[in-house]
């Protein structure tokens, strides 16, 4: 697994050239090795700091976000209605609003993206057009999500005619999530070994029986870690859900998936941009609740995988 | 002697036929989604775009209220690329500098940690970014001197950790799927593992890491709630770093509530998704072509 060299690298145990004459055919390049020890170490402390450049903003951010979001975080935080334009109150219908865009989002990402990716990984082979369908696949992931915002704004609200709407806004947040299930999926089923599949069928049972029983149940674990990926993901987009679904102030609970609702990703956005003179502790609570929900998530999935790699059976 | 043989009942029979049509076309969905995301914005803004598409292009004033309204685009690209190519001189040197350091120097555990510390960084949504923009960088340009705190250099910063996260993951990447035998026989010649990380890693994996600055590129022209928060939302060219600027993607988010359905506004918003749209299809189509070379050889 290691690809580095065994032992350091050990020029410096190359004698210096002073030691030896020319005739012994000493590199000359050993006459700068001064120079090249110090390049060495210049440069890993270097990288070194490229990396802690890299990883210290992340933990100073959660960091400073527990310290001035904590305080205000409490029961009635939680679980009360905003109050007075959200100036006063808690944040329920914004987390409410999240599970619900999440919850329609997964209903059809799941299906189609797991779906998709059985198609790649055990029926297409390598075709012009499973080609092309990777190509795709590559371009909608990179699709900017405010044009998915747009793409829901015009399909769904206005051409399916579901109006602003949780169902609307779930929707664009599935197709924005989907590229990602259906890569995720596809490589938990190709790490199942092919011996697998090559002795289902030689005992007849037929290639849907095979892959709904043997393939399917061993990628499991690995299917789950893309979506519960994506569920964070999903959790804190703002840009899809602003002229989709989410409403800015809206101090009900959603009924049905017809009707509007606030969202976390969006209300840390309004507290921020919309509503002047509000205590801080109020936008680093929400903040800290939307960042700690989409961290928590994270964690879960990396702990899977992490279970998956110690435990897989072959 | 008969050969007793068990058929299978019928209706089941059909039944996998079925899921099988429905498995082959969850298949394709990928591209029916791709030409309906494009069909659908191209529905409204190719229209206006073939009609403006010379104002568009050669003026820098975007009035699109005004009466007569301009749709000129030429300041929200220049805040656009102002902002992607400031991150990008943040984000590449420390990206990659940490992706030869995860690859090549840190010791394994080291390693297994700060993957995970970079993956959570990657976690952070967009709107918490600029959340970040405005609460703690915005404070801290104003310190150092800038006159407003949200501009083009803010925007750049956000943008650059946001990105950060895929440079370090792909770079990795690229560098690990070098062959062990080009370490061993760097090593077997006497360089130091820095002269191996310069003269023989970088040169193997230079396409795998343009592909991860490409798509660093990608993500962060496309990029919208963060610098919609953090640039300050002015359309200008910008001159300075500490200009606030206005990108194409904050444009639309900050004025697509506002346009009247089937306006021209609003058809010019759609107009300006298609560009995005088309300016992030190519970046992302070059990347795949990059990685694609580098398999075949």
């Amino acid at each position: 697994m290691d690809t580095h060299p065994e032992a350091p690298l050990q020029p410096n145990a190359v004698p210096a050239p002073s030691s030896g004459s020319a005739a012994d055919g000493v590199n000359p390049a050993d006459a700068h090795l001064g120079t090249r020890r110090r390049t060495e170490s210049v440069a890993s402390l270097v990288l070194l700091t490229a990396t802690l450049m890299a990883a210290l903003p992340a933990l100073g951010i959660l960091g400073l976000l527990i310290i001035r979001g904590a305080p205000a975080l409490s029961f009635e935080f939680l679980f009360t209605m905003p109050l007075q334009g959200m100036t006063a109150g808690g944040i329920l219908p914004a987390i409410v609003g999240t599970l619900w865009l999440v919850g329609v989002s997964l209903l059809f990402a799941v299906p189609v993206g797991v779906l998709a990716g059985v198609y790649l990984s055990e029926y297409a082979g390598e075709s012009r057009l499973s080609r092309i369908v990777d190509l795709a696949i590559v371009n909608l992931a990179g699709v900017p999500s405010i044009v998915h915002a747009l793409f829901g704004l015009g399909a769904f609200v206005l051409f399916f005619r579901f109006g602003t709407s949780i169902l609307a806004g779930g929707l664009t947040l599935g197709v924005m999530t989907l590229p990602v299930i259906i890569t995720s999926t596809k490589a938990a089923l190709q790490s199942v070994p092919q011996s697998f599949r090559l002795a289902s069928w030689n005992l007849g049972i037929t290639r849907w029986q095979t892959i709904r029983h043997v393939v399917l149940p061993n990628a499991l674990p690995g299917i789950l870690t893309g979506i519960i990926l994506q569920v964070s993901r999903a959790a804190g987009e703002t840009a899809p859900v602003l002229f989709t679904g989410a409403a800015f102030y809206l101090p009900v609970l959603p009924d049905s998936v017809f009707s509007q609702s606030m969202a976390l990703s969006m209300h840390v956005f309004a507290l921020v941009t919309q509503v002047p003179g509000l205590p801080d502790s109020m936008k680093y609570g929400t903040a800290l609740v939307l960042v700690g929900t989409v961290v928590l998530f994270n964690s879960f999935a990396i702990a899977l995988r992490f279970y998956l790699r110690r435990h897989r059976k072959w | 002697m008969s050969i007793h043989r068990r058929t299978r009942p019928a209706a089941s029979v059909y039944a996998e036929k079925a899921i099988e049509v429905v498995i082959h076309l969850c298949g394709y969905s990928a591209i029916l989604f791709i030409i309906a995301i494009f069909g659908f914005i191209g529905r409204e803004g190719i229209g206006f775009l073939s009609t403006h598409i010379v104002g568009m292009f050669t003026q820098t004033s975007w009035n699109p209220t005004h009466d007569p309204a301009d749709f000129g685009i030429l300041a929200l690209l220049a805040g656009t690329f102002w902002c992607v190519g400031l991150s990008l001189l943040i984000s590449v040197p420390i990206g990659l500098g940490s992706a030869v350091y995860l690859s090549e120097f840190a010791p394994e555990r080291t390693r297994e940690i700060l993957k995970i510390v970079v993956e959570l960084l990657a976690a952070i949504p967009s709107v918490v970014w600029g959340f970040i923009g405005v609460m703690i960088v915005n404070p801290m340009l104003q310190a150092l001197g800038a006159q407003v705190g949200l501009n083009g250099l803010n925007g750049a910063i956000v943008l650059a950790l946001m990105t950060l996260p895929l440079l370090v993951s792909l770079g990795e990447d690229a560098l690990r799927a070098v062959p062990d035998s080009y370490r061993q026989a760097a090593t077997a010649m006497g360089a130091t593992r820095w002269e191996m990380v310069w003269r023989v890693l970088m040169p193997a994996a230079r396409r795998g890491l343009l592909v991860a600055v490409l798509l660093g590129v990608g993500r962060a022209v496309g990029e919208t709630m963060a610098v919609l928060m953090a640039t300050g939302n002015s359309v200008r060219i910008p001159t300075s770093v500490y200009d606030p600027v206005r990108t194409l993607t904050a444009t639309i988010a900050a004025e697509l509530g506002e346009a009247v359905r089937g306006g021209e506004h609003y058809q010019a918003l759609f107009g300006l998704g298609v560009i995005l749209f088309i300016i992030t299809f190519f970046v992302n189509l070059i990347a795949e072509w990059t990685l694609r070379g580098n398999r075949s050889t």
